[in-house]
Parts: structure tokens; C-alpha cells; sequence
């Protein structure tokens, strides 16, 4: 049987406050994994591979953090993502909410689509999946 | 001259574990500094004796293609303190490893005791990204991949332990 939406958060909650060394209160919902949490770009490997773990799940490059979307000149103008590479990530990260970045989606607010509740609702697609 | 940090290693089995032994002499001249009359073997040198145990594992795992950069210290916990005279070993665990990076765990003996865990995080960088690193691997010279010598040939045929006794 999978596990419960708690079950899992309650999971991804320890191995968050282990990977980025922060208390497990501080690991809320919206917690935004940078911003909130302090993460740096060698801690996303990190993470990705303690889910793998946590979770006997495999995760592809590029599907839990598709940098390869962010990353590619052709879906960025200025500091603004394009109509087509804002789709490109909204299909691309599903088990983000894109609510309030759609209405300015701007690079620099990116790191706010990554929260504790977006890595709760990949694992449970992952799970349901599997 | 070069940074080796583990003596000889006494096991390895190719892609899955690893142990590397360092015997701490009062001739190595940082002793004597750290501290005057009361020599300790630093804690960030089993780290950096842990990180070479586990790098050459990962290293030989994908046949030193990549360079293996240590990127995260995920854990490192020490009890007690190593001196002069005494000798370390390093056990390190290869817990997965891909195109991208490799995790390791690893315990640290003083003397056959714990004392100590060190958990790592390396990533994979080829010399022909675009980070502007050379071409060759700088990480695994001759030096290193020498350490490996007296296991070449189990490496070769698939691996196995050595005696450590």
C-alpha cells in the first residue's frame, strides 16, 4: 500500500533537515528550499539521491529539477522566462505550483517553485506510478 | 610532492567497498604545530583520508574516466582523538554511483575502535565540460592510482579482498 500524504512529508521532512542541516520545524509545506532553507546546488544531488533512497524510487536527470529547461537560453528573455519556456517547465514539473509565478516569471523567482510540497507531491506521483 | 593522505589500502572490491589504512608518525612536521607537546592527528585529515579511500573507489568503479571531486560533506563525526603511534583505517561503502556523482559512507577505526563516521557526497566533472578544467584527469596521477597496485590483478579479474591480517 502507499503511504500517506503525511507519510511521506514526514519522510521527506527528516531527510531535508538532514541534507541541509536544519532543524525539522523549519521543513514546513512552503518552505522554499533555497530561499527558506539555505540549499546550494550540490545539496539538489544530494536530495535527489536520499528520495531515491527513502523512497526505493528512481529518479531520472532533470525530472525532479529540470535545469535543463532553466538552463537554456532559448526559453529566457532578460530575466524573464518566455510564454514557451514557462510551458515547457509547467509540463516539465507538474508537482510544482506554477499559481503565483505565472504572473510574473521572472529567473530569479524560479527557486521559488521549489518547495518541500513540490518534492512531496513528486515522490507521491512517483509512488502512485510505480 | 603530493596530498596522500591513507597509506595503503588493505581491501577493496571493485564498485562496492573499500578500506585504506594511515599510520601517523611523529616525523610528519604538522605535528608538531598541532599542538606544541601534545601532537593530535587534525579530524579534517580523516576527512581528507575518508575522501581519498572512497574517491579511488568511485574513481576505479567507472575506470577513471571522470574526475571525482569531493562536492559534500554530508556527515563527519569523531570521538576520540588519533596521536602519534597510532594507526587509522578508513572503511568506506560505495552506496550509489552514476554518470553524475557517487555517495559513500564510511566508518573511521583508531586502532581497530570506531571512533568515527564520515558520509561524502563526489561529483563527476569531465575535462571537456565548460567549466574551463583541463583536459586530463588531474585528480587520479599516477601517485594515486599506484595505491591501487597490490590489487590490480584482483581488480582485473573481478575483484576480491586482501588479507588483512
Amino acid at each position: 500500500m502507499a503511504p500517506s500524504q503525511d507519510e511521506v512529508f514526514e519522510k521527506v521532512q527528516d531527510l531535508l533537515s538532514d541534507a541541509l542541516g536544519v532543524d525539522t520545524e523549519e521543513v514546513s509545506p512552503e518552505a522554499t528550499l533555497q530561499g527558506d532553507l539555505g540549499a546550494e546546488s550540490i545539496d539538489f544531488l544530494d536530495i535527489v539521491f536520499r528520495l531515491e533512497k527513502a523512497f526505493s524510487i528512481k529518479i531520472p536527470k532533470g525530472e525532479l529539477f529540470p535545469d535543463d529547461i532553466m538552463n537554456n537560453p532559448e526559453y529566457v528573455n532578460g530575466d524573464q522566462m518566455t510564454p514557451v519556456g514557462l510551458e515547457m517547465l509547467k509540463q516539465a514539473m507538474p508537482h510544482a505550483d506554477f499559481s503565483e509565478f505565472e504572473s510574473d516569471p521572472s529567473m530569479s523567482r524560479v527557486p521559488e517553485l521549489f518547495t518541500v510540497k513540490t518534492i512531496v507531491n513528486y515522490v507521491e506521483s512517483k509512488l502512485a506510478a510505480a | 610532492m603530493r596530498w596522500i593522505w591513507i597509506d595503503t589500502f588493505v581491501d577493496f572490491e571493485s564498485g562496492k567497498r573499500a578500506s585504506a589504512v594511515k599510520n601517523i608518525s611523529l616525523a610528519e612536521e604538522y605535528l608538531h604545530d598541532h599542538f606544541p607537546g601534545y601532537p593530535v592527528f587534525p579530524p579534517p585529515l580523516m576527512i581528507e583520508g575518508m575522501a581519498q579511500t572512497a574517491g579511488i573507489l568511485a574513481g576505479e568503479a567507472r575506470g577513471f574516466a571522470e574526475n571525482v571531486i569531493l562536492a559534500k560533506i554530508r556527515l563527519a563525526k569523531f570521538e576520540d582523538y588519533a596521536r602519534p603511534g597510532d594507526q587509522l583505517r578508513y572503511d568506506a561503502v560505495l552506496d550509489s554511483i552514476d554518470e553524475r556523482a557517487a555517495v559513500s559512507s564510511g566508518t573511521v577505526f583508531l586502532n581497530g575502535v570506531q571512533i568515527g563516521r564520515v558520509d561524502l557526497i563526489f561529483s563527476h566533472v569531465r575535462g571537456d565540460n565548460t567549466l574551463g578544467l583541463p583536459d586530463y584527469n588531474f585528480v587520479f596521477t599516477e601517485q594515486f592510482t599506484n595505491l591501487l597496485a597490490s590489487f590490480r590483478d584482483q581488480i582485473t579479474s573481478g575483484s576480491t579482498t586482501a588479507d588483512e591480517g
